[in-house]
């Protein structure tokens, strides 16, 4: 069997003494999970080491770790998978494939592989109000949800709480307040479902919090940290999309003008004319908002204007305007009284994926 | 080879230095651009946040006007555009009723996006298809002893899958490869796959700002001479909004940041100013200053 060398790192914040890391030797088949791994070293070398785990079958959400620096199960990553990862990894051991397991990030440590999820995780799962708020008068017997709307919030109830995506959450690692990927892909479970009462109200207070659906950077971290495809990016562009749309949730974060700046300045223009969008995104030249913020901006602009990375007249002129047809696909869509939209969570692919090999071969 | 040229809006609008320097460097590579002149904006994910379908049509379009070229593929200079695009291209080839639904879209113009289209960024295409023995056999000023930390951001990296990363495609290593093939150090350092921030500057400046002045801040830690990113948004976070960004993060940064393009014309033998260096909000010191001394030491 394959040698697997794992460097895992120690902390126990109670003992004043800084992180280590204590590297160890497994032989375990290449299929066989790193938790496999873990538990053998704390079987026979040192059962010191503090790792949380209980289910081993990517259900139960304990054992989230990040492996050769990428969060997950550690129950459902391959050690091959994980030694894959590393790019470097044959070259610092004598050849052999090296896993560093690290506890997860954005949460405070306990002991070793063990993270704090009820200082973070848990307490941001609870500001979404994570329960359903049902209409009045309940009805007398059970209500019935159509089967669309139950499909559509199958991919946020997929959650199994892990905290891998709040792990890598980039937004959080400067705005530790931001209420984070796992929560709001929970808050859409309750918005999705018609059930719930507070629809308007709940989109409301998540598009007004500082550090609420605005706040994430569109990065993607969550979506390839997610071991069970819950895509939680996803879900916050879904609530944006409903909050400005369908609700047109005006927020005090710029959101919702930002959003709706973007689309009409794209409508406009075919292309994007950017001082259009930052005056727009604040509401407009001549709102005082806007004003403050050009303001702040000018010594930006002047600099980008002395360099020549703008002109006078590109900076308040626009050389494209779009096409008749661009511009009447912006009414037509938009126009229409009924939104689509494909989820291919729960459409799958009908037709062969294309994916990288697609992206390798030659154009049809 | 022949590509349909996707430029995007933004190395149009406040970087028209990357879009010179492609102009600048395709042909020493071989490349021919057909400029897709009457393409829209991709929505850089915005519009398909206001409404999917539509941020998939103008895609759509994107990709059809693209088909009609002989181009042997698409080509972007913007890892936004590869994401957005990737992701609208990802559900119209995952369903045929979808894809009829929004070529029904287009029939007044009188297109139709044929499934499959190969949309690469500038990137992919240097180590795909041009390969990087070829790079380097096309260098003539290698940078030597120019310390450039890659910068890859977020939408042409992940999600890995749709965006083809397998082991065949390790496009979270060509930034390095590419960095190496013309002959200069890789310096690796926390915010090589980090986000700039650039997607929140109008909603959280201070968090987005954060972001950009904490990688410049790394790169800096690792003394990195230059940074290197295929997407025009983070260059408009880390160069134009950097003194922003060096005040919100609470230190001096002065960090150059380079187009793809500018780094690959760099070692094909272009001085900074024919790359456009000069737009820079970052005056690229280290980098003029290599490009003298290798320049001076050539001629002596």
């Amino acid at each position: 069997m394959p040698e697997y060398t794992l460097r895992i790192r120690r902390y126990d914040p109670q003992s004043g003494e800084a992180p280590r890391w204590d590297t160890h030797t497994v032989d375990l088949s290449p299929v066989q999970s790193v938790l496999d791994a873990i538990l053998k070293i704390k079987d026979d070398t040192d059962g010191s080491i503090g790792i949380r785990c209980s289910c081993q079958q990517a259900i139960c959400g304990s054992c989230g770790v990040r492996m050769n620096g990428r969060p997950g199960l550690a129950c459902n990553t391959h050690l091959q998978e994980a030694a894959d990862r590393a790019w470097n990894s044959p070259d610092e051991d004598e050849g052999k494939a090296v896993i560093t397991v690290e506890p997860m990030g954005n949460m405070p440590v306990i002991r070793d592989l063990i993270v704090d999820m009820d200082a973070v995780h848990w307490k941001k799962i609870q500001r979404v109000t994570p329960w359903l708020i049902n209409k009045q008068p309940v009805p007398e017997r059970e209500y019935i949800v159509p089967h669309e709307n139950m499909v559509d919030v199958t991919q946020p109830m997929a959650c199994i709480q892990c905290g891998a995506c709040v792990s890598d959450c980039l937004s959080m690692e400067v705005d530790p307040e931001f209420i984070g990927p796992a929560a709001l892909a929970k808050a859409y479970r309750f918005v999705g479902d018609p059930r719930d009462a507070q629809h308007r109200e709940r989109l409301s207070d998540l598009s007004d919090d500082r550090h609420g659906i605005y706040d994430c950077t569109h990065c993607f971290s969550c979506i390839d940290a997610c071991p069970k495809g819950v895509a939680p990016m996803s879900q916050i562009m879904r609530l944006r999309r409903i909050a400005g749309s369908d609700f047109d949730i005006e927020d005090r974060n710029n959101g919702y003008r930002h959003e709706h700046a973007f689309v009409n300045n794209i409508r406009r223009n075919g292309i994007l004319h950017e001082t259009d969008l930052l005056a727009d995104s604040y509401g407009g030249k001549l709102k005082p908002a806007a004003g403050k913020e050009m303001m702040s901006g000018l010594p930006t602009a002047l600099k980008g204007l002395s360099r020549g990375k703008m002109t006078p007249r590109t900076a308040l002129g626009h050389p494209h305007k779009a096409s008749p047809e661009v511009k009447k696909l912006f009414d037509t869509i938009d126009g229409k009284p009924k939104r689509y939209e494909l989820n291919l969570y729960v459409s799958g692919y009908e037709d062969e994926p294309t994916g990288s090999e697609s992206a390798s071969e030659g154009q049809s | 080879m022949k590509v349909a040229y996707w430029p995007g809006c933004v190395s149009r609008g406040f970087t028209p230095e990357l879009h010179g320097s492609m102009a600048q460097v395709a042909p020493l590579l071989d490349i021919e651009l057909i400029e897709l002149d009457r393409a829209a904006c991709c929505g850089a994910g915005v519009i398909a946040e206001h409404n999917q379908e539509l941020a998939d049509t103008l895609n759509a379009r994107t990709f059809a006007l693209a088909q009609r070229t002989d181009g042997e593929l698409m080509m972007n200079i913007c890892s936004t555009c590869q994401g957005a695009q990737t992701e609208c291209q990802e559900r119209l080839d995952a369903n045929t009723e979808y894809r009829e639904q929004v070529n029904g879209n287009l029939t007044d113009e009188g297109l139709h996006y044929e499934r499959g289209l190969t949309n690469k960024n500038f990137l992919w295409l240097l180590v795909e298809d041009i390969g990087l023995d070829a790079l380097k056999a096309k260098v003539r000023q290698p940078l030597s002893n120019l310390k450039v930390g890659p910068f890859y951001g977020c939408y042409i990296v992940r999600p890995a899958e749709r965006l083809g990363l397998d082991e065949e495609h390790p496009r979270d290593r060509y930034l390095h490869w590419v960095i190496e093939a013309l002959g200069g150090t890789v310096i690796d350092y926390a915010g090589v796959y980090k986000c700039c921030g650039f997607p929140i500057i109008t909603m959280n400046k201070e968090a987005s700002l954060k972001q950009a002045g904490r990688h410049l801040g790394d790169a800096i830690d690792a003394e990195a001479d230059c940074l290197v990113v295929p997407c025009p948004l983070c260059h408009l976070n880390l160069d134009l909004q950097q003194p922003v960004a060096s005040k919100v993060v609470g230190r001096e940064l002065g960090m150059p940041v380079l187009h793809l393009p500018q780094l690959v014309g760099l070692a094909l033998g272009l001085s900074p100013k024919e790359l456009g260096m000069n737009k820079h909000i970052v005056r690229p010191t280290s980098v003029i200053d290599w490009s003298t001394t290798v320049v001076a030491g050539a001629a002596a």
